[in-house]
């Protein structure tokens, strides 16, 4: 679903377009498109009177144009669940429920994903799932962790060491973004945006930016998006060795902890030159550029940040060079393959039918990643997907280890072809009136989805945020199903999964 | 072994010698204000600031609440004059919330005010608990880092640990939503006596961009006030590093 020349895959639709069928039919058309192979991008409700209107964004490998399927009708009145027949959808419909409080007849587990309504007590009311017998016992976990690291709730049950189910219970990060999007200039988000899920700010903010140039009716050109493209990418690198880190870590293999954790800092330190921020804070804007990147030696300024080329490249050859240095010692070490191989396995039927995305499918056998087929800098310099079968924790890792590697070469490809950035800003004109726009980027995890509306003096009425994490903490959690608990930290860890882009 | 000494020698020292005076090339850090007068009525970049970081005061000087401050620049895309700009400075934490504003023509953050008590108790060993209340995974990240073979924190004998049981300091980042109300409470509640609190980056320190979403409950921080305020969206670890080092009164 790809506009040309934008590397974001943005489908842009008139509201006014879009039919909205009566909710029986829509459940009927739903079904169809999913038995016969559709693949759901997201799904979301917006009260509108007494009603609520829910629209579902296909893909159904047809077109490169995404399928919107809406519905409008009363909460109380409802439909019966899709999730039975397609779990990939028990999230969306979860929340749907939560967020307008849509009856949804017989979906199994009904519980809100975020608790946006209820606080703490009525997040207490919820029971956690049970499984009955004698010799179960349970481990709670949480919200605090162990770390440093974001708070949300693990109950295993689990006979003897043996973990037969886990359930994640999340929520307890919610900030409550998505009403806070709304309540400013459309086009003045991206330091909101990039808080959203602070990891994967680069992620967020391209495709919050990719979605407002389209309602604006403008197109920033391939150099702009070779640098978005370029501080994606160093966010995949820094992100994917900080989770090889993290693995290692919990495998006691010291020395690929700190290793991988300093080749890291190399990465971020990168996107500081290019941008400021360790983060990519401010790099991307909606209709602009904070990218700067210099060609000749006499325009530096080293105090005020200014970058050459020549530093970028030395960065790329050191991390290139270093990583294949712990990759190998990592990946011929008996104990990491003994640890990994085999730990926490989604087979591909499992990811493929709960709808998991991005590194996780493809360590699955699932090959989703958006960028092979998306526009613009992606197809000046393709980038092919990384795809393993395992599906276990082993799987997750050579997969972090492949695409950085694929990674840094195209960082290097794309550098050598644009070398040169200057900041850049552009009045974006008035958002255009009812318009609706999907906008995704292939983030680190996976597809990041934004979903923007515009009423009709070309305000926003909705904005849908969806970070990959929100449909991958059920694979974590069917991953540690006939696992020891004990191995629990190396696959949450496989996973890294956002807590607060999960809670909003 | 020989893979492991291969890795070895590629790692090399990474250790920063001398975390006071390491400067991060091309960092966002610390805003400036020129003393150079605004145009009558400009106060664009108090409008286009998201988290109301700007004011102007009665005799029409600027000035920046840190503790606010995202960094994210807009004001300076959208000022006229050039009067504010960004330099590499890490140091601005501050023992005290008035601290952390910036006036006009001010070229640096006073050092954090050593606390003579603390720096007894702890100046040899510091125990540090870090609770997420809404936090992004960017202070997070900059915590974890700090334990990294860059920055290597625990030469200083400062440590993270698993439980609120072993800490002398809450380590608080993100805006303390409601969910976590509770559990921040009871953290701080299972530390033993003495302790103190850090907020850490701006979520933390004022609410941040989520001020005023009703889904935050900073009751907690209004009660127990932090001991030291570190700024950043998210700050960079040296400007935790610092901070620590000057209250503990250590070199």
């Amino acid at each position: 679903m790809t506009a040309p020349g934008v590397s974001a895959n943005v489908s842009l639709f008139s509201v006014d377009d879009l039919e909205v069928l009566e909710v029986h039919a829509w459940r009927s058309a739903m079904e169809k498109a999913l038995g016969s192979g559709a693949r759901l991008l997201t799904m979301y409700g917006r009260a509108e009177a007494s009603d609520v209107i829910v629209t579902t964004v296909l893909d159904d490998g047809t077109s490169p144009k995404a399928k919107i399927l809406r519905t409008r009708f009363a909460p109380d009145v409802g439909y019966h669940a899709l999730t039975p027949a397609f779990p990939a959808l028990h999230c969306f419909e979860r929340e749907l429920h939560e967020q307008h409080g849509v009856r949804i007849a017989g979906h199994p587990w009904m519980k809100p994903v975020r608790f946006e309504h209820t606080g703490a007590a009525g997040r207490d009311a919820y029971a956690f799932y049970e499984i009955k017998g004698k010799e179960v016992h349970e481990v709670a976990v949480g919200p605090i962790h162990a770390g440093v690291i974001e708070p949300g709730s693990f109950r295993f049950m689990c006979l003897g060491e043996q973990v037969h189910h886990l359930e994640i219970h999340l929520g307890y990060q919610h900030r409550g973004v998505e009403k806070l999007l709304l309540a400013g200039d459309p086009r003045k988000l991206a330091p909101l945006v990039e808080t959203i899920a602070g990891d994967t700010s680069i992620g967020h903010t391209w495709a919050y930016a990719a979605a407002v140039e389209a309602l604006a009716g403008v197109e920033m050109g391939l150099p702009v998006e070779a640098a978005r493209g370029v501080m994606l990418e160093l966010e995949r690198v820094a992100m994917h060795l900080s989770g090889l880190a993290g693995m290692a870590a919990d495998i006691g293999f010291l020395q690929g902890g700190a290793t991988y954790g300093r080749l890291r800092t190399t990465a971020i330190n990168t996107s500081m030159r290019l941008c400021g921020s360790r983060f990519g804070r401010g790099a991307i804007r909606a209709g602009g550029l904070g990218v700067r990147l210099e060609m000749r030696p006499s325009l530096v300024n080293v105090a005020e940040g200014g970058f050459r080329l020549a530093e970028l490249r030395t960065n790329l050859a050191l991390l290139t060079k270093d990583i294949a240095v712990i990759n190998e010692c990592l990946l011929d070490s008996r104990s990491v393959r003994h640890r990994l191989q085999g730990t926490g396995v989604v087979t591909k039927e499992t990811a493929s039918a709960i709808g998991l995305v991005g590194l996780a499918a493809r360590a699955s056998g699932v090959a989703r990643d958006l960028r092979p087929a998306a526009g613009g800098i992606y197809r000046a310099h393709p980038i092919d997907a990384c795809v393993d079968s395992t599906g276990d924790c082993w799987a997750r890792a050579r997969i972090r280890i492949r695409e950085i590697d694929r990674s840094l070469a195209w960082l290097t490809a794309v550098s050598d072809a644009y070398a040169q950035w200057e900041p850049i800003r552009t009045k974006l004109p008035a958002l255009g009136p009812r318009q609706l726009v999907v906008s995704m980027v292939e983030g680190w995890r996976g597809e990041v989805v934004h979903a923007l509306e515009t009423g009709g003096d070309g305000g926003l009425v909705h904005y849908k945020v969806q970070d990959p994490s929100f449909r991958n903490w059920m694979g974590l959690a069917l991953a540690v199903r006939e696992n020891e608990i004990s191995d629990f930290p190396i696959c949450n860890k496989s996973f890294d999964l956002s807590y607060c882009g999960n809670d909003l | 072994m020989f893979d492991s000494l291969r890795v070895r020698a590629s790692q090399g020292t990474q250790y920063i010698t001398d975390l006071r005076k390491a400067v991060p090339n091309g960092f966002r850090g610390r805003p400036q204000i020129s003393t150079q007068p605004c145009k009558d009525g400009c106060e664009e970049c108090v409008k286009a600031c998201p988290t109301g970081a700007i004011s102007v005061d009665p005799q029409s000087k600027l000035t920046i609440d840190l503790g606010k401050c995202v960094f994210c620049a807009e004001c300076v895309e959208v000022c006229p004059e050039g009067k504010i700009s960004f330099t590499t400075q890490t140091q601005m934490s501050s023992a005290t919330r008035a601290g952390l504003i910036l006036g006009e023509g001010q070229a640096r953050m006073d050092p954090v005010t050593v606390s003579k008590s603390l720096a007894s108790m702890f100046g040899r060993s510091l125990r540090l608990r870090q609770v997420s209340a809404g936090g992004c995974n960017g202070c997070e990240q900059e915590l974890n880092a700090l334990g990294n073979v860059n920055f290597d924190l625990q030469r200083f004998g400062i440590e993270w640990v698993a439980s609120p049981r072993h800490a002398d300091a809450l380590v608080l980042s993100g805006p303390l939503t409601k969910n976590m109300a509770d559990a921040v409470r009871l953290a701080w509640d299972a530390m033993p006596d003495p302790r103190f609190v850090v907020a850490f980056g701006a979520c933390a320190i004022s609410g941040g961009l989520y001020a005023d979403a009703p889904a935050i409950d900073r009751a907690f921080l209004d009660e127990v006030g932090p001991s030291l305020y570190v700024p950043g969206c998210p700050p960079h670890p040296l400007t935790f590093v610092n901070a620590i080092l000057d209250l503990l009164h250590l070199p």
